[in-house]
């Protein structure tokens, strides 16, 4: 497995890393990566840290009660 | 130091990234987002250990880093050794092109060991120096730099050299290559 012996030597050659497919890999992975990221946050964690944070889910209530500990 | 309208939005904001950090690590949406919801819950416990100015979001991603190696590698297990239920999923839609080679790319991920796909995804994706990745892995800055580029180079030979074989049993995804030219 070990088949990067000489570095990047052989630029280019099917086995080194070549700059094309290396920024291919990055692209993709990327691509993954921030398609996940795009989508936000999620209802649920929003409502957890709210929640978890003492102050009520009740908009009005907004940052009204920060020192509040009366978590149930 | 206590838990602030101010630092409350940076984990907020903090999420979307995680939540693509757990995805990439897990493979598995569902699970990402347990994982994800079990990081706020520590974090949010822990807020008095977290110092003021240091770096949030590389200290949530540690945080869901641990708990993904400690509570989800069993079961992470069972996804490596179902090693053909990609392939499968391959086998039946071959059509649809765009996404296939989405999961062409996440096939190959996943057959990386761990320590390299953590280290790819942080470096590669979320952006992280290699000194912070370094700090989230617990581990020093050159062992970082040899797993990125390992992870590079064998995700290369899964994905893009013929004679794939040498890493896997996978004659689906390697077909498909083969075919789809690049």
């Amino acid at each position: 497995m070990k088949d990067v012996k000489s570095k990047n030597a052989a630029p280019g050659k099917q086995g080194g890393l070549n700059a094309e497919i290396q920024s291919r890999i990055g692209h993709q992975l990327r691509a993954m990566y921030d398609d996940v990221v795009r989508q936000g946050v999620p209802d649920r964690f929003a409502e957890l840290i709210r929640k978890l944070d003492g102050a009520e889910p009740n908009p009005q209530l907004g940052t009204a009660g920060d020192k509040n500990d009366g978590r149930d | 130091m206590p838990l602030t309208d101010s630092l409350r939005d940076d984990i907020l904001a903090s999420v979307p990234s995680l939540r693509a950090f757990a995805i990439s690590l897990s493979g598995n949406g569902d699970r990402a987002d347990d994982l994800v919801q079990e990081t706020l819950l520590r974090a949010l416990a822990n807020i008095d250990s977290f110092q003021p100015g240091s770096n949030l979001p590389a200290w949530l991603f540690t945080i869901l880093r641990n708990l993904f190696r400690s509570d989800y590698r069993k079961r992470r297990r069972e996804v490596e050794d179902a090693d053909g239920s990609y392939a499968k999923t391959l086998k039946t839609q071959p059509a649809q092109s765009a996404h296939l080679e989405f999961e062409e790319f996440r096939a190959a991920l996943d057959k990386l060991p761990q320590d390299q796909r953590e280290a790819l995804i942080l470096v590669g994706a979320s952006g992280f120096s290699y000194e912070d990745a370094a700090a989230i892995c617990g581990c020093a800055v050159g062992t970082i730099k040899s797993r990125v580029n390992r992870a590079r180079s064998k995700l290369s030979a899964l994905l893009y050299v013929d004679g794939a074989e040498d890493f896997g049993p996978d004659e689906t995804v390697r077909a498909v290559i083969g075919g789809s030219g690049g």
